[in-house]
């Protein structure tokens, strides 16, 4: 019998672990529906990057009270992890707060951080929620923020504030049953903040307080598994790509779009410029641009499945802020959900790519499309450098090169381009005609 | 010698006795032919002359650098362009490219080194401030613009695309005049409306437009001149002023202008 918490435990780790190595493998193959693009290089920026912007925050920055509010969190959230590692030695080990002994009287100020934190996340959770139902902060109710991700959003903000009041019970049912059996109770001193939850469980007696401590035990730490498995189907996820998200980020000067090297060669050959490759075999040309997901690289997906939707993309748009259906975050979502949506089919032995929709047409329009200015606002405000400039200029490719689809507007301009060497409809012989009247001007000397 | 007339050699005549300037002043397609951003061309062109850099233009040879149709997808023209001008300017030997466009700066700056065209590029802001701290121009202490309210508008492909922020801002504080900053600026500015070839087409359905949001902006700082670093702002934000019927009361100029203005050319 005194075993059984024990079994019960390693059933419950194991079943939690056993989906969450599922869903792991489900997200990597989506990513992976990405073309491959190496981003191995430049190993020390790319670490000076994640360390700065997904582990210290710096672009949350740019907005103070959610940025602070969300430090609370996201501190809580790594501190509070050291608990569970003892819930979890407990839990296997069928101790009852297995550091107390060992740390004496730092394990009181240790529980004590651990609480102030829990108070500060709960804190937090609470000014969100308001924020977002309440105040109603304008980037939380776009039109692409529909039933789910609304709901999503304050499910996650809910939840957090429940695993926090069971972390304040526990220590406070704990605390009292230190007093009432101090053989079975390791004292942990007196402990802040759950001290003012002890009034209302005084009056429980000694089986009941027992029952109090070990459900607010066993609800953290499967509620800690249960949310796990949750964040892998929800924006959620951010908390743990936000930091390989930022580590592949572009190095680059944002205003530097990639080169397609396949353009290049056969521009080469029409020029009739002799390169080291054009003895080489053509490589195998895809596609031009993006129409679906797999056309995107790996990383746009990645950047899809790190974005949390916080909407702080959309609310920098010139477009999206004009009233244009363009919504970066609309973007993003959109190229996570089709890459869902095609590797859960892959996975059910179904049509996969082949389901006769695709990202572009089915999810995002040219409408969207269309309307950016690639001023980078959008690539500037993401706090986890996401990128859907990236995204909408490979689509504009794929329009312009496989469709030849382009506003008739913008298909006059490459006209103008090509015959006249210039976007207007000018003589290039006339392109120099500005210096005459210089050239008679008097300048003194 | 006390007159003399404005000189804007070309890199063909250059070359042809022989000489190699310091730099080459990049015109760009807007520089060229858009009758009001010539004037930016001319301004800059008598700065140079005044201050007696070593430069010279591509005149006929120069074409569009591809940016518009690159942005708009079609990357075939672009890099047909890029090639084509990569060679004229490595026939020409260049080292170092200065020019007034942000888009013709960031393409050639930061797009053609992966077609072979390395170059050193600097925007004429960057330029223009370079000047202003060797004492070449735009000496403080008064001229026209002394105490009067400018604000600038960041260009997105001078400022979030290659962070410059800083060399615009000095240009404009030696004129010695009031820089009022609007609320959106800097890494936060907000788009003119016509980057990513938005120039060139009708904008998509909205209940505003891109630059009416901005020069409104831009007004509510009581500035009497806007002054912009890119060809594409200095026509949305002059329509803008239009649309508000301000035109009497602010300028929308260039920095190069400005600088002209204050010295007199």
């Amino acid at each position: 019998m005194e075993y059984i918490q024990q079994v019960l435990f390693l059933i419950v780790v194991g079943v939690a672990a056993f989906i969450l190595t599922k869903r792991i493998k489900h997200i990597r193959s989506a990513i992976q529906l990405g073309k491959d693009v190496d981003l191995s290089d430049n190993k020390s920026a790319r670490l000076n990057n994640m360390l700065l912007v997904a582990f210290g925050q710096k672009k949350m920055f740019k907005r103070f009270i959610p940025a602070f509010l969300h430090l609370l969190i996201y501190v809580g959230f790594l501190v509070i992890n050291l608990e569970v590692l003892e819930f979890v030695l407990d839990g296997i080990l069928g101790t009852h707060r297995l550091f107390a002994p060992y740390l004496g009287s730092f394990y009181n100020v240790l529980m004590n951080v651990f609480e102030f934190l829990a108070v500060a996340v709960l804190f937090s959770c609470v000014v969100f929620l308001i924020r977002r139902n309440v105040l109603k902060v304008k980037r939380f109710h776009a039109a692409e923020m529909t039933k789910w991700p609304t709901l999503d959003g304050n499910l996650i903000l809910v939840i957090e504030i429940i695993l926090m009041i069971a972390i304040l019970t526990m220590n406070a049912s704990d605390q009292l049953l230190q007093t009432r059996m101090p053989d079975q109770y390791a004292s942990t001193g007196s402990l802040f903040f759950s001290s003012f939850l002890i009034p209302l469980l005084d009056g429980f007696g000694d089986n009941m307080l027992v029952i109090v401590e070990r459900g607010a035990w066993w609800f953290h730490i499967v509620g800690i598994l249960a949310f796990s498995v949750y964040i892998t189907y929800s924006k959620h996820l951010h908390i743990a790509l936000a930091f390989p998200n930022t580590y592949y980020s572009s190095l680059k000067p944002k205003g530097e779009m990639n080169n397609m090297d396949a353009v290049t060669n056969e521009v080469n050959m029409m020029l009739g410029i002799n390169t080291e490759q054009a003895a080489a075999p053509p490589a195998e040309v895809g596609r031009f641009g993006a129409k679906d997901v797999n056309d995107l690289t790996w990383k746009n997906i990645m950047s899809a499945y790190s974005c949390t939707e916080c909407g702080r993309c959309t609310s920098e748009c010139p477009a999206n802020q004009t009233g244009k259906k363009l919504s970066p975050r609309k973007i993003m979502m959109d190229t996570r959900d089709r890459a869902d949506e095609v590797q859960t089919s892959i996975e059910k032995g179904g049509k996969g790519l082949e389901d006769g929709k695709s990202l572009l047409g089915d999810y995002i329009t040219k409408e969207e499309i269309n309307a950016c200015t690639s001023c980078n606002a959008c690539v500037e405000a993401c706090p986890v450098n996401i990128n859907p400039l990236e995204i909408i200029l490979e689509m504009r490719r794929y329009v312009a090169m496989e469709e030849s689809g382009s506003p008739a507007s913008w298909n006059s301009m490459f006209q103008n381009i090509e015959t006249s060497f210039a976007p207007w409809k000018f003589a290039p012989t006339d392109r120099f005609n500005w210096a005459n009247d210089l050239k008679s001007e008097k300048a003194d000397s | 010698m006390s007159e003399t007339t404005y000189k804007v050699p070309t890199m063909a005549e250059m070359a042809s006795s022989g000489e190699s300037p310091e730099i080459l002043f990049w015109v760009g397609c807007a520089g060229s032919f858009d009758d009001r951003y010539k004037n930016v061309t001319k301004a800059f062109v008598k700065i140079l002359n005044k201050v007696g850099v070593s430069f010279a233009v591509l005149g006929p040879e120069e074409t569009c650098t591809g940016d518009p149709a690159r942005r708009a997808g079609n990357e075939f023209l672009f890099q047909m362009q890029a090639v084509a001008n990569i060679q004229v300017m490595n026939g020409y030997n260049v080292k170092k490219v200065v020019t007034a466009c942000p888009h013709c700066f960031n393409t050639i700056k930061n797009e053609y080194p992966a077609l072979g065209g390395n170059y050193e590029v600097i925007h004429h802001s960057t330029f223009l401030q370079q000047l202003i701290n060797d004492g070449k121009v735009g000496l403080k202490g008064g001229g026209e613009f002394k105490g009067k309210k400018i604000t600038y508008h960041d260009s997105c492909y001078l400022g979030r695309a290659n962070n410059v922020y800083e060399a615009p801002r000095e240009v404009l504080e030696a004129l010695d005049a009031e820089l009022v900053e609007m609320k959106r600026c800097k890494t936060k500015g907000f788009c003119c409306g016509a980057g990513g070839a938005q120039m060139f087409k009708d904008a998509e359905k909205g209940n505003k437009e891109v630059n009416i949001d901005r020069t409104e902006e831009a007004l509510e700082t009581g500035a009497d001149t806007i002054a912009v670093g890119c060809p594409f702002c200095l026509t949305m934000m002059s329509d803008g002023v239009k649309n508000k019927e301000k035109e009497g009361q602010v300028q929308v100029k260039d920095l190069a202008e400005l600088i002209a203005e204050s010295e007199g050319l």
